[in-house]
């Protein structure tokens, strides 16, 4: 077998064709069913589920588009979109924060990390189910202190305080923000505060020194972390299950369509929901790559 | 080290308050209630704060009994225990042998990150599509079942191809090799590459070698991705719903169902002991490896 020789002969040893082929293999098993439904969601308005194609057309999309029996998709995506970005931004915010203050070692600072840790690994649904019966208790005290000052028809008629910006930000966030927090402490594990005190020499107060070394110098990371808060929103179901009010997330309503929808649409809808998916990540690479070069340019000048 | 300003500590933790907030809202006080309410009374639109081990017993209600069939909770357990075990060994081989491809036969870094990035790209997209996905492939007329029918390998579709234990496993490493790949990677990445010409030098042969020294060195990563997969599998609800056509149980989905009808009491004790066992399965793993190296 092998050796990761870089010195010696420039010859593979034959174990790397095997795991080559290997590699190769899986890659199919990862695209190959994603692609496959790409396909699929261009069949013909008499085509099924599968194969053969009956002809190409985006027929499924325009029906999706127009809606699926009760389900909104438009508006579902539009919530989805909505709240991602929400997401996205505070995720980056909170994560800057918290990176920052990691730097100083703050007391306390090793049971947030384990917290934060603990939040990545909790079985989503027993989350889930502790957000759902936090807001249900909260709905119940808010019912009762409105009965109990006379506004009692404010309290019949008061819903729910589960929603979109309410409990599913919050089940996002803690699902969000351990990656968030993992990417910083990466990140500022290998920053090297030389720019700084070099800035604090040429007498930068902490604000300028911020804005002006530190942030640039992170930015690209930044990015990364705000397409983690994005995707990472843009298809969570677990979490969210049992912590969202009367309308749903584009995920979850894909989700309670698995189990009825039987045409091409679904696939039109899985199509329209990764092609979200991959067009966020390009562009947070394309900033990446960008933001990169600005600093390489900056550093050589 | 420079010398810090007296209110160093105060700005680190107004830095930290929005993050701490989260948690402290959104993880530590949710399961706090979940423990609590586990304890309580429930009609069918109220809960009634109590303390009473009623639920726990409900849940093991005929467990006791080992002379006829297993009581529901303990059989939906072994079915979730079978499910862990099969999806941590597979995804454990082929995490191990990508990464293991990937940190040691891959020559150049940008090949290296490009390969990394394309096992990677699918987690960032949505789970449900990529389980959806599999339905043209493995329903009755998918085609998988009309290619064996086309070559003559089969006259009747097979039917366990989807809707089943298998697709559920198929679609669990399919969905969370990732989780096992890059940690695994990050250990790989950082064994001294002269430990490995040491033993090859002490004619260690390939296998002597990966066994010997690369698996004992890349425990951590292999404990890391371990934890992730046991625990996913062992509190999942979603794969095992769609991919097993809503037929097969599973603890987590026991925990769904019962919320969903207000059942939340029971849905809390169900969740605790969840939460108790996944925590003594992870325990049980930090045991082999000190993790904390790795982060």
């Amino acid at each position: 077998m092998t050796m990761p020789s870089t010195n010696r002969s420039t010859q593979r040893p034959p174990a790397f064709y095997w795991l080559a082929a290997a590699f190769a293999l899986f890659v199919l098993f990862l695209y190959g069913p994603m692609l496959t439904i790409f396909v699929l969601s261009f069949q013909g308005p008499e085509g099924g589920l599968t194969f053969p194609m009956r002809g190409f057309s985006v027929h499924w999309f325009k029906q999706l588009w127009e809606g699926m029996g009760v389900v909104d998709i438009a508006a579902a995506f539009q919530r989805s979109l909505g709240l991602g970005i929400v997401v996205m931004l505070l995720t980056v915010l909170f994560s800057l924060g918290a990176g920052l203050a990691f730097r100083k070692r703050f007391k306390g600072s090793t049971l947030l990390f384990y917290t934060a840790v603990a939040s990545l690994i909790m079985p989503s649904i027993v989350v889930s189910l502790g957000i759902g019966l936090q807001f249900r208790l909260i709905d119940t005290g808010i019912k009762t202190v409105l009965a109990a000052i006379g506004m009692q028809t404010l309290a019949d008629s008061f819903g729910t305080a589960m929603g979109l910006y309410s409990s599913a930000l919050g089940a996002h966030m803690s699902w969000t923000l351990p990656f968030g927090l993992l990417v910083m402490l990466a990140v500022f594990n290998r920053f090297n505060p030389a720019f700084e005190e070099a800035a604090a020499d040429l007498g930068a107060t902490p604000w300028q020194s911020f804005r002006h070394v530190v942030l640039p110098l992170i930015a690209p990371s930044l990015v990364g972390v705000g397409m983690f808060g994005f995707t990472l929103s843009w298809d969570e179901i677990a979490r969210t299950s049992q912590a969202i009010g009367d309308v749903n997330t584009l995920p979850l309503e894909l989700q309670g369509l698995t189990a009825t929808v039987t045409t091409p649409a679904i696939y039109a809808l899985g199509t329209v929901i990764t092609v979200v998916s991959f067009a966020v990540m390009g562009a947070t690479l394309a900033l990446m790559k960008f933001l990169g070069r600005r600093k390489a340019r900056a550093s050589a000048a | 080290m420079p010398s810090r300003p007296p209110n160093q500590r105060s700005i680190a933790w107004l830095q930290a308050t929005p993050f701490t907030l989260v948690f402290v809202l959104f993880l530590v006080l949710p399961l706090a209630l979940v423990a609590a309410v586990s304890f309580w009374h429930a009609t069918d639109y109220e809960l009634m704060p109590a303390f009473s081990a009623q639920n726990y017993i409900d849940v093991f209600k005929g467990c006791g009994d080992f002379s006829g069939d297993l009581c529901v909770t303990l059989k939906t357990y072994l079915s979730t225990f079978k499910f862990c075990a099969l999806v941590w060994a597979i995804t454990l081989v082929i995490g191990f042998t990508l990464a293991y491809f990937l940190a040691f036969h891959v020559r150049s870094v940008g090949a290296q990150t490009f390969l990394f990035l394309l096992c990677t790209v699918p987690f960032w997209t949505s789970n449900v599509i990529r389980m959806i996905s599999w339905l043209p492939l493995l329903g009755r007329n998918g085609v998988v079942n009309q290619a064996l029918q086309g070559v003559g390998l089969i006259d009747t579709p097979i039917e366990w191809l989807l809707f089943s234990n298998f697709s559920v496993v198929l679609a669990f490493v399919h969905l969370y090799t990732m989780f096992m790949i890059v940690p695994i990677f990050n250990s790989m990445m950082r064994i001294d590459r002269s430990l490995i010409e040491a033993a090859a030098d002490s004619g260690a042969s390939g296998w002597q070698t990966v066994w010997n020294v690369v698996v004992p060195l890349s425990r951590t990563g292999i404990i890391i991705g371990s934890i992730f997969v046991v625990t996913i599998v062992m509190g999942d609800f979603v794969t095992i719903g769609v991919m097993g056509g809503q037929q097969i149980a599973s603890v987590g989905k026991i925990i769904q169902v019962q919320t969903s009808y207000l059942q939340f009491p029971m849905a809390a004790a169900n969740a605790v002991i969840l939460l108790i066992i996944t925590l003594m399965m992870i325990w049980g793993l930090t045991r082999v490896a000190d993790i904390r190296k790795e982060l």
